[in-house]
């Protein structure tokens, strides 16, 4: 089996850990061999939140600099600061919607033009999917699903050995109930988004 | 009921590293637990605790958060040595604290399998250094298991009671952040049977360390070693992997760093590996046949050269013409969150790319790793750091204590959320070292600069080591303030307990422990107790805490607004600036810089969806122009 090294960024908040855990249970469901990691701590504070899910039985816990096959980023600017996880191959996979830190919204620091950044993104690595995934995740009618809209683009472009209905089923299984069907929906649509682009 | 309960054998479960450790200790029959919470440790014991609690009738063990680490060894220790397995758990610099009680319960051993847990942080995620706590194996002459994986830590965890109870002595596990905070598939045992009724027998001789009996258990220490040596050079846990006529020893994370690389190199043919995973006594004949067995040997350990300098050791004894690759002598011109180490450096955590190359390099091997992207040309990009959270009553007692006292003043500060007081626009942080050293330090730099000094102190890091240093200023007249920022509970590492909890709020049995009363018996004379929210009253406590000569404690009492909304939910109601009355002075902005705040066209906004309502910002508007939302509207 191929080894994939998927790494998940975002800000804390964000439901990242989630995404990365879900995956690595569905995974594990499917059996496919599978290493989650995680760096905790300041996730509640607003700061960045890093994850990793290696697929395929490599048993290193982490991607090192331009080893990431899948770059799945929540947030545009961390998409960026993240660039160097990949290689001209990667797929890079990322939510238009700016999460402004701190230092933006009270004037010490500026937030780029990100359509300027990604086009030199998308010229570098193998393949861009950007879009708005808060959007879906409002469509489908909870904005904090943005992780399932994620989870549904990485599902139709990344070439997984996990199979759609494993994911599905730990979403069923592991998210609260009453978000279940917001969830699945979130995913669907970032799934669609995904596959048409 | 929870999967980590869970009696039957056989079954997959995708387990956290530190919830593989406590299945590990569940499987062993664990019937005592300590623990001082500290990141990457702290899920160990939050998982135990969240056990113990939620299913009362179906766990068996005792577990407490001790006040800190030495009493938590020390609290193990009774249990161990009355016959009950217990595990006591720590971050690696919480090992320092705990390294006295450590150093002689080495000698005189216990009664039932004890583990401790030290869990170390190379490359620094969440500590305040990147100490390697091998060492404390060689210091102490304990045994230490270093599992590589989620799942091995579960195994070895089960096995280090059992090594333990057949040594009489207590083990060491120690763990990195890669392994505590990974997950994976873990393969569950049976649970263990639990012995929970301990029983003391009376052996001053072997327990009461004064030198005549101490000169005799560091004679038993010695043979326990010998013994520790003699199981470890037979350990499944020390194994080689692959063959060919060169060789890499390794343990710990790296393990697989260099087992990936092999299979990425296609090189499983052409270089062995030995995987230290029982890594003290080191396994010398092994060793030692290894060393003779290969033409060159490179050596994969993070942080110190401790596996490295012992191979040179053991090939000088034994005469073995081998050649021993190692650590770099260079160290990185950058710090990591810059770029990642180039060589295998003392610094800083290593990673699969790293180790890939340097197998290479160090046999010839021909390989090119995949470029990383160019990040050339992209715009600046604005930082992320972590910030205290809207709401947060740190901010609310920085800003009155600038208020009094200006930036001028000496910050001496401690471990904790408001450590984050270090970063703009507060600036209040000037030297810390470790838990603790807010108090007593003060006492130096007040003595000999003669200026102002104002130590902070979280309420949980008061009691882990803050009370000593209390009574060291008192005692000797030292003069300067100390604020306890009493958030009524251990925020940083995930809201543990600490006895000057609420007890009753969190519905737990036991005791709480009034921090006024506490301050008052140390002797201390100026005691005042604020709400930092207020702020105008705190202002005028604070300067006459300031003013008092001698040592003056401030106790700034909120609640954490994150445990709140766990323990106490209220509901909150949001501020606004009313536009027409602002005029733009932005000390909303520029003095206490909430994450709730924003700028828009020059003037401050409140995110209503952030804002919590403590209404700080409101009480030093300048202009009065910050309102509860429905009032202003």
């Amino acid at each position: 089996m191929k080894t994939q090294r998927i790494v998940n960024v975002g800000v804390g908040g964000q439901g990242n850990l989630l995404a990365s855990n879900l995956l690595g249970l569905a995974a594990v469901d499917a059996g496919v061999p599978v290493m989650v990691s995680e760096i905790h701590g300041m996730a509640q504070r607003g700061g960045v939140v890093e994850s990793a899910v290696i697929l395929g039985g490599a048993t290193s816990p982490i991607v090192a600099e331009g080893e990431a096959d899948i770059l799945v980023s929540f947030e545009p600017v961390e998409t960026m600061r993240l660039l160097g996880k990949c290689n001209r191959d990667s797929i890079v996979i990322t939510n238009l919607r700016p999460l402004p830190p701190f230092t933006v919204a009270i004037g010490m620091a500026s937030y780029p033009d990100v359509e300027a950044g990604l086009k030199l993104v998308g010229r570098r690595v193998g393949r861009l999917v950007a879009f708005d995934g808060q959007a879906l995740a409002e469509e489908a009618g909870n904005p904090l699903s943005l992780n399932m809209v994620m989870l549904g683009a990485l599902f139709a472009s990344g070439g997984l050995e996990v199979p759609v209905r494993a994911i599905k089923k730990m979403i069923r299984r592991h998210t609260k109930e009453r978000f279940v069907p917001s969830n699945l929906k979130a995913f669907d649509l970032g799934f669609k988004y995904a596959q048409a682009a | 009921m929870d999967r980590l309960l869970s009696p039957t054998s056989g079954k997959r479960h995708l387990l956290l590293g530190n919830e593989a450790i406590v299945r590990g200790a569940l499987e062993a029959g664990l019937a005592f637990a300590t623990c001082y919470p500290g990141t990457p440790s702290s899920e160990v014991p939050d998982t135990l605790y969240r056990l113990r609690k939620q299913y009362p009738d179906k766990v068996q063990y005792y577990f407490e958060y001790s006040t800190n680490e030495k009493v938590a060894l020390e609290c193990g220790a009774g249990a161990a040595v009355a016959g009950l397995r217990t595990l006591v758990t720590m971050k690696h610099v919480g090992l320092n604290v705990a390294a006295d009680p450590l150093m002689t319960l080495a000698y005189t051993g216990v009664n039932a399998g004890m583990v401790i847990l030290t869990a170390d942080d190379p490359s620094l995620f969440s500590s305040q250094n990147e100490q390697d706590n091998r060492f404390y194996a060689r210091l102490s002459g304990m045994p230490m298991l270093e599992p590589s994986s989620p799942s091995e830590v579960k195994e070895m965890t089960k096995y280090a009671f059992d090594l333990s109870e057949e040594l009489k002595t207590p083990v060491l596990l120690r763990t990195t952040t890669r392994v505590n905070h990974a997950r994976e598939p873990v393969t569950f045992g049976r649970l263990g049977k639990v012995k929970t009724q301990g029983r003391f027998v009376k052996a001053p001789m072997n327990y009461v360390t004064v030198p005549a009996v101490s000169r005799n258990l560091h004679l038993r220490l010695l043979k326990v070693y010998d013994q520790a040596q003699a199981i470890s050079e037979r350990s499944p846990w020390n194994r080689i992997v692959g063959r060919g006529k060169w060789g890499v020893v390794t343990s710990g994370v790296s393990v697989n760093y260099v087992l990936d690389a092999l299979e990425e190199l296609g090189a499983k043919n052409q270089i062995k590996v030995l995987c230290l995973g029982q890594s003290w006594p080191l396994p010398e004949k092994k060793l030692a046949r290894f060393l003779k067995s290969v033409e060159r040997v490179l050596v994969v350990e993070e942080l110190e050269p401790i596996l490295e300098n012992a191979l040179r050791a053991i090939a000088q004894e034994k005469d073995i013409a081998v050649e021993i690759v190692g650590k770099s002598r260079k160290h990185p011109a950058k710090s990591v969150d810059v770029e990642p180490p180039k060589f295998l450096s003392r610094a800083f955590e290593y990673n699969p790319r790293l180790v890939r190359q340097t197998i290479a390099k160090t046999f010839g091997l021909d390989y090119t790793a995949p470029k990383p992207v160019s990040t050339k040309g992209l715009p600046p990009l604005p930082g992320r750091p972590p910030n205290l959270c809207p709401g947060c009553p740190h901010r609310a007692t920085y800003y009155a204590v600038k208020e009094v006292v200006g930036s001028e003043a000496i910050f001496p500060t401690d471990i904790g959320c408001y450590t984050l007081g270090l970063l703009p626009p507060i600036q209040m942080a000037d030297f810390l070292i470790c838990m603790g050293s807010s108090v007593s330090s003060a006492g130096g730099l007040s003595r000999a600069t003669g200026q102002k000094v104002v130590a902070f102190i979280g309420d949980s890091t008061f009691f882990h080591s803050g009370i000593t240093g209390l009574v060291n200023a008192v005692h000797n007249n030292h003069n300067f303030t100390l604020v306890i920022l009493d958030n009524g509970t251990t925020a940083m590492t995930g809201h543990q307990p600490h006895p000057g909890v609420d007890t009753a709020k969190l519905g737990d049995p036991t005791t709480h422990i009034d921090i006024e009363t506490l301050v008052r018996g140390l002797g201390v004379q100026h005691v005042t107790t604020i709400k930092p929210l207020k702020t105008r009253a705190a202002i005028k406590a604070i300067q006459e805490a300031v003013d008092y000569e001698g040592v003056s404690v401030v106790i700034s009492r909120e609640l954490c607004p994150l445990f709140a909304r766990r323990v106490a939910p209220k509901r909150y109601r949001p501020f606004r600036v009313v536009e027409d009355k602002c005029k733009g002075h932005l000390d909303c902005i520029n003095k206490v810089a909430c994450p709730a705040m924003y700028l828009e066209d020059g003037k401050a906004k409140i995110d209503p969806n952030l804002c919590i309502g403590c209404a700080l910002c409101a009480q030093i508007c300048p202009e009065n122009a910050i309102l509860p939302v429905k009032e202003a509207s």
